[in-house]
Protein backbone atom coordinates (compact mmCIF):
# COMPACT_ATOMS: atom_id res chain seq x y z
CA UNK A 1 0.00 0.00 0.00
CA UNK A 2 1.54 3.15 -1.07
CA UNK A 3 1.96 6.11 2.46
CA UNK A 4 -1.00 8.26 0.59
CA UNK A 5 -3.45 4.57 0.62
CA UNK A 6 -1.89 4.00 4.27
CA UNK A 7 -2.95 7.59 5.41
CA UNK A 8 -6.54 6.98 3.98
CA UNK A 9 -7.14 3.95 5.36
CA UNK A 10 -6.62 5.94 8.91
CA UNK A 11 -10.26 5.97 10.17
CA UNK A 12 -9.73 7.65 13.27
CA UNK A 13 -6.86 10.44 15.08
CA UNK A 14 -5.72 9.33 18.91
CA UNK A 15 -5.08 12.71 20.81
CA UNK A 16 -3.90 12.70 24.71
CA UNK A 17 -1.29 13.43 27.50
CA UNK A 18 1.88 11.70 27.59
CA UNK A 19 1.85 7.87 26.08
CA UNK A 20 -1.77 7.90 26.25
CA UNK A 21 -2.32 7.34 22.51
CA UNK A 22 0.31 5.15 21.35
CA UNK A 23 -0.42 2.99 24.59
CA UNK A 24 -4.16 2.58 23.97
CA UNK A 25 -3.46 2.06 20.10
CA UNK A 26 -0.79 -0.40 20.51
CA UNK A 27 -3.54 -2.38 23.19
CA UNK A 28 -6.04 -2.15 20.43
CA UNK A 29 -3.69 -3.65 17.96
CA UNK A 30 -2.71 -6.54 20.28
CA UNK A 31 -6.36 -7.92 20.83
CA UNK A 32 -7.51 -7.23 17.17
CA UNK A 33 -4.28 -6.53 15.16
CA UNK A 34 -6.17 -3.17 14.06
CA UNK A 35 -3.88 -0.47 15.36
CA UNK A 36 -3.39 0.49 12.06
CA UNK A 37 -6.74 2.20 12.20
CA UNK A 38 -5.35 4.99 14.03
CA UNK A 39 -3.09 7.49 14.15
CA UNK A 40 -1.59 8.86 17.65
CA UNK A 41 -0.60 12.59 18.76
CA UNK A 42 0.50 13.43 22.14
CA UNK A 43 0.65 17.39 23.61
CA UNK A 44 4.21 16.18 25.40
CA UNK A 45 6.19 19.13 25.26
CA UNK A 46 3.64 21.38 22.65
CA UNK A 47 1.98 24.21 23.74
CA UNK A 48 -1.72 25.18 22.44
CA UNK A 49 -0.61 26.83 19.10
CA UNK A 50 1.65 23.45 17.96
CA UNK A 51 -1.00 21.22 19.12
CA UNK A 52 -3.68 22.72 17.19
CA UNK A 53 -1.14 22.54 14.40
CA UNK A 54 -0.07 19.20 14.79
CA UNK A 55 -3.88 18.00 14.73
CA UNK A 56 -4.72 19.76 11.72
CA UNK A 57 -1.80 18.81 9.87
CA UNK A 58 -3.21 15.00 10.71
CA UNK A 59 -6.37 15.72 10.06
CA UNK A 60 -5.74 16.94 6.33
CA UNK A 61 -3.27 14.00 6.07
CA UNK A 62 -5.77 11.45 6.85
CA UNK A 63 -8.73 13.15 5.81
CA UNK A 64 -10.05 11.75 9.42
CA UNK A 65 -13.89 12.03 10.86
CA UNK A 66 -13.23 11.18 13.69
CA UNK A 67 -11.09 12.02 17.01
CA UNK A 68 -10.95 10.51 20.18
CA UNK A 69 -9.48 12.13 23.28
CA UNK A 70 -8.44 11.13 26.75
CA UNK A 71 -9.57 13.90 29.11
CA UNK A 72 -12.76 16.53 28.36
CA UNK A 73 -10.49 19.51 30.20
CA UNK A 74 -7.22 18.39 27.89
CA UNK A 75 -5.44 20.81 25.84
CA UNK A 76 -5.97 18.24 22.99
CA UNK A 77 -9.32 18.35 24.00
CA UNK A 78 -9.48 21.88 23.79
CA UNK A 79 -7.45 22.22 20.34
CA UNK A 80 -9.85 19.66 18.90
CA UNK A 81 -13.20 21.83 19.84
CA UNK A 82 -11.36 24.66 18.31
CA UNK A 83 -10.91 22.43 15.37
CA UNK A 84 -14.20 21.03 14.81
CA UNK A 85 -16.24 23.69 15.06
CA UNK A 86 -14.90 24.55 11.57
CA UNK A 87 -15.19 20.96 10.20
CA UNK A 88 -18.35 19.82 9.95
CA UNK A 89 -18.88 16.52 9.54
CA UNK A 90 -15.91 15.91 11.87
CA UNK A 91 -16.71 14.49 15.55
CA UNK A 92 -15.08 14.57 19.16
CA UNK A 93 -15.20 11.77 21.29
CA UNK A 94 -13.70 12.59 24.55
CA UNK A 95 -12.84 10.44 27.74
CA UNK A 96 -12.19 7.31 26.05
CA UNK A 97 -11.31 3.69 26.89
CA UNK A 98 -9.90 1.07 25.42
CA UNK A 99 -13.32 -0.84 24.95
CA UNK A 100 -14.87 2.00 23.07
CA UNK A 101 -11.80 2.02 20.73
CA UNK A 102 -12.32 -1.77 20.53
CA UNK A 103 -15.58 -1.36 19.42
CA UNK A 104 -14.66 1.23 16.73
CA UNK A 105 -11.63 -0.44 15.66
CA UNK A 106 -14.06 -3.47 14.32
CA UNK A 107 -16.73 -1.75 13.00
CA UNK A 108 -15.48 -2.18 9.43
CA UNK A 109 -18.48 -1.10 7.32
CA UNK A 110 -20.46 1.32 9.04
CA UNK A 111 -20.17 4.85 8.58
CA UNK A 112 -17.05 5.90 10.46
CA UNK A 113 -19.27 9.05 12.73
CA UNK A 114 -21.75 6.82 13.45
CA UNK A 115 -19.64 4.11 14.06
CA UNK A 116 -17.82 6.63 16.90
CA UNK A 117 -21.34 7.47 18.37
CA UNK A 118 -22.39 3.45 18.85
CA UNK A 119 -18.43 2.56 20.22
CA UNK A 120 -19.29 5.51 22.70
CA UNK A 121 -21.70 3.68 24.05
CA UNK A 122 -20.13 0.64 24.60
CA UNK A 123 -16.98 2.43 26.00
CA UNK A 124 -19.87 3.76 28.57
CA UNK A 125 -20.96 0.83 29.04
CA UNK A 126 -17.70 -1.58 29.78
CA UNK A 127 -17.07 0.51 32.94
CA UNK A 128 -18.45 -1.84 35.78
CA UNK A 129 -17.57 -2.12 39.65
CA UNK A 130 -16.98 -5.92 41.24
CA UNK A 131 -16.72 -6.13 44.54
CA UNK A 132 -16.86 -3.37 47.20
CA UNK B 1 -8.75 31.95 51.99
CA UNK B 2 -5.86 34.03 49.64
CA UNK B 3 -5.74 32.78 45.90
CA UNK B 4 -3.35 29.45 45.93
CA UNK B 5 -1.41 30.15 42.89
CA UNK B 6 -0.68 32.67 40.28
CA UNK B 7 0.68 30.51 37.36
CA UNK B 8 1.84 30.88 33.83
CA UNK B 9 0.46 28.46 31.49
CA UNK B 10 0.53 28.94 27.91
CA UNK B 11 -2.40 25.86 27.87
CA UNK B 12 -4.22 27.84 29.71
CA UNK B 13 -7.29 25.90 31.40
CA UNK B 14 -5.94 22.13 30.81
CA UNK B 15 -5.40 18.67 32.60
CA UNK B 16 -2.76 19.77 34.59
CA UNK B 17 -4.57 22.93 35.88
CA UNK B 18 -8.19 20.98 36.44
CA UNK B 19 -6.72 18.04 37.81
CA UNK B 20 -3.31 18.21 38.41
CA UNK B 21 -3.68 21.19 40.69
CA UNK B 22 -7.04 21.38 41.01
CA UNK B 23 -7.86 18.63 42.99
CA UNK B 24 -5.16 18.76 45.44
CA UNK B 25 -6.18 22.88 46.18
CA UNK B 26 -9.93 21.82 46.17
CA UNK B 27 -9.81 24.85 43.18
CA UNK B 28 -13.63 25.80 43.48
CA UNK B 29 -12.93 28.95 41.25
CA UNK B 30 -10.21 29.85 38.03
CA UNK B 31 -9.53 33.50 37.14
CA UNK B 32 -8.59 33.46 34.09
CA UNK B 33 -6.83 36.45 32.67
CA UNK B 34 -6.20 36.64 29.12
CA UNK B 35 -7.12 40.13 27.00
CA UNK B 36 -8.29 37.77 23.85
CA UNK B 37 -10.17 35.63 25.95
CA UNK B 38 -11.86 38.20 27.34
CA UNK B 39 -13.51 39.79 24.42
CA UNK B 40 -14.28 35.78 23.19
CA UNK B 41 -17.55 34.40 24.25
CA UNK B 42 -16.94 31.07 22.22
CA UNK B 43 -13.86 30.78 23.61
CA UNK B 44 -15.09 31.50 27.20
CA UNK B 45 -17.47 28.94 26.82
CA UNK B 46 -15.06 26.90 25.81
CA UNK B 47 -12.96 26.91 28.75
CA UNK B 48 -15.84 26.78 31.00
CA UNK B 49 -16.80 23.46 29.54
CA UNK B 50 -13.61 22.37 30.10
CA UNK B 51 -14.37 22.39 33.86
CA UNK B 52 -16.01 20.56 36.28
CA UNK B 53 -19.52 21.48 37.30
CA UNK B 54 -18.46 22.75 40.46
CA UNK B 55 -15.74 25.15 39.38
CA UNK B 56 -16.56 28.28 38.25
CA UNK B 57 -14.25 30.17 35.95
CA UNK B 58 -13.96 33.83 36.35
CA UNK B 59 -12.97 35.56 32.59
CA UNK B 60 -10.56 39.11 32.98
CA UNK B 61 -8.91 41.53 31.04
CA UNK B 62 -5.36 42.87 32.56
CA UNK B 63 -6.91 45.90 34.06
CA UNK B 64 -10.33 44.50 34.77
CA UNK B 65 -8.50 41.62 36.78
CA UNK B 66 -6.52 43.66 38.28
CA UNK B 67 -9.75 45.71 39.75
CA UNK B 68 -11.16 42.66 41.20
CA UNK B 69 -8.14 40.72 42.01
CA UNK B 70 -9.02 42.25 46.01
CA UNK B 71 -12.73 40.47 46.10
CA UNK B 72 -10.66 36.78 44.47
CA UNK B 73 -8.11 37.37 47.31
CA UNK B 74 -10.70 38.16 50.39
CA UNK B 75 -13.20 35.13 48.90
CA UNK B 76 -13.37 32.24 51.08
CA UNK B 77 -13.04 29.48 48.74
CA UNK B 78 -9.98 28.10 46.69
CA UNK B 79 -8.77 29.64 43.56
CA UNK B 80 -6.16 30.17 41.69
CA UNK B 81 -5.34 32.73 39.00
CA UNK B 82 -4.18 31.92 35.19
CA UNK B 83 -2.76 33.70 32.40
CA UNK B 84 -0.79 32.45 29.68
CA UNK B 85 2.32 33.87 28.69
CA UNK B 86 5.29 36.14 30.71
CA UNK B 87 4.26 39.58 29.39
CA UNK B 88 0.26 39.30 30.98
CA UNK B 89 1.70 37.92 34.10
CA UNK B 90 4.22 41.44 34.40
CA UNK B 91 1.09 43.45 33.82
CA UNK B 92 -0.77 41.79 36.32
CA UNK B 93 1.81 42.22 38.97
CA UNK B 94 2.42 45.92 37.80
CA UNK B 95 -1.46 46.78 38.03
CA UNK B 96 -1.68 44.98 41.54
CA UNK B 97 0.76 47.02 43.79
CA UNK B 98 2.78 44.67 45.69
CA UNK B 99 -0.35 42.05 46.44
CA UNK B 100 0.96 39.25 44.44
CA UNK B 101 3.82 37.54 46.41
CA UNK B 102 4.34 34.52 44.83
CA UNK B 103 4.17 33.43 40.57
CA UNK B 104 4.69 30.05 39.39
CA UNK B 105 5.73 29.12 35.94
CA UNK B 106 3.73 26.09 34.72
CA UNK B 107 4.14 25.61 31.16
CA UNK B 108 5.70 28.14 28.51
CA UNK B 109 6.41 25.30 25.75
CA UNK B 110 8.92 25.36 22.40
CA UNK B 111 8.61 28.04 20.02
CA UNK B 112 11.17 29.41 17.31
CA UNK B 113 13.63 32.15 19.36
CA UNK B 114 13.36 30.07 23.00
CA UNK B 115 15.96 28.26 24.67
CA UNK B 116 14.97 25.18 26.43
CA UNK B 117 15.21 25.66 30.59
CA UNK B 118 13.61 23.03 31.66
CA UNK B 119 11.02 19.51 29.77
CA UNK B 120 8.32 22.66 30.13
CA UNK B 121 9.93 25.84 29.68
CA UNK B 122 11.54 27.48 26.96
CA UNK B 123 12.21 31.27 27.02
CA UNK B 124 13.31 33.80 25.09
CA UNK B 125 15.63 36.49 26.44
CA UNK B 126 12.70 39.24 26.54
CA UNK B 127 10.91 36.55 28.55
CA UNK B 128 13.73 36.03 30.82
CA UNK B 129 13.92 39.45 31.45
CA UNK B 130 10.15 40.02 32.19
CA UNK B 131 10.60 37.22 35.00
CA UNK B 132 13.48 38.91 36.93
CA UNK B 133 11.67 42.17 36.40
CA UNK B 134 8.88 40.16 38.33
CA UNK B 135 11.22 39.41 40.96
CA UNK B 136 12.78 42.46 40.67
CA UNK B 137 9.38 43.14 42.57
CA UNK B 138 10.19 41.09 45.03
CA UNK B 139 7.74 38.38 43.81
CA UNK B 140 9.07 34.66 43.97
CA UNK B 141 9.01 33.16 40.82
CA UNK B 142 9.80 29.39 40.56
CA UNK B 143 8.98 26.96 38.23
CA UNK B 144 6.98 23.84 38.76
CA UNK B 145 4.70 21.84 36.21
CA UNK B 146 2.87 19.61 39.04
CA UNK B 147 2.19 20.04 42.47
CA UNK B 148 4.42 16.37 43.41
CA UNK B 149 7.52 18.35 41.38
CA UNK B 150 10.35 20.48 42.84
CA UNK B 151 9.98 24.41 42.40
CA UNK B 152 12.61 25.45 40.74
CA UNK B 153 13.60 28.89 41.72
CA UNK B 154 14.35 31.39 38.76
CA UNK B 155 17.99 31.54 39.24
CA UNK B 156 18.30 28.00 38.99
CA UNK B 157 15.62 28.01 36.34
CA UNK B 158 17.51 30.56 34.47
CA UNK B 159 21.13 28.75 34.52
CA UNK B 160 19.48 25.75 33.22
CA UNK B 161 20.26 23.88 30.14
CA UNK B 162 18.09 21.17 28.39
CA UNK B 163 19.24 19.25 25.56
CA UNK B 164 16.03 20.15 23.00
Amino acid sequence: MSEQAAAHAVKAIVAGHGSFATGVISAVEAITGRGDRFIAISNAGLCLDDIQRTLTMALDDTRARVIFTDLPAGSCTMAVRRLVRNRPGVVLITGINLSLLLDFAMQDDSDPVAAAHAALERGRASMVAHGA
Amino acid sequence: MPIELYRIDDRLIHGQVVVGWGQPLNLSFIVLVDDDVAESEWEQELYRMGVPPDMSVYFHDVPSAAAALPGYQADARPGIVLVGDIGTMTRLVDATNGSIHAVNLGGVHHSPGRTPRLRYVFLTNAEEQGLRAIAQRGVDVSAQDVPGARPVPLDELLSATLDA
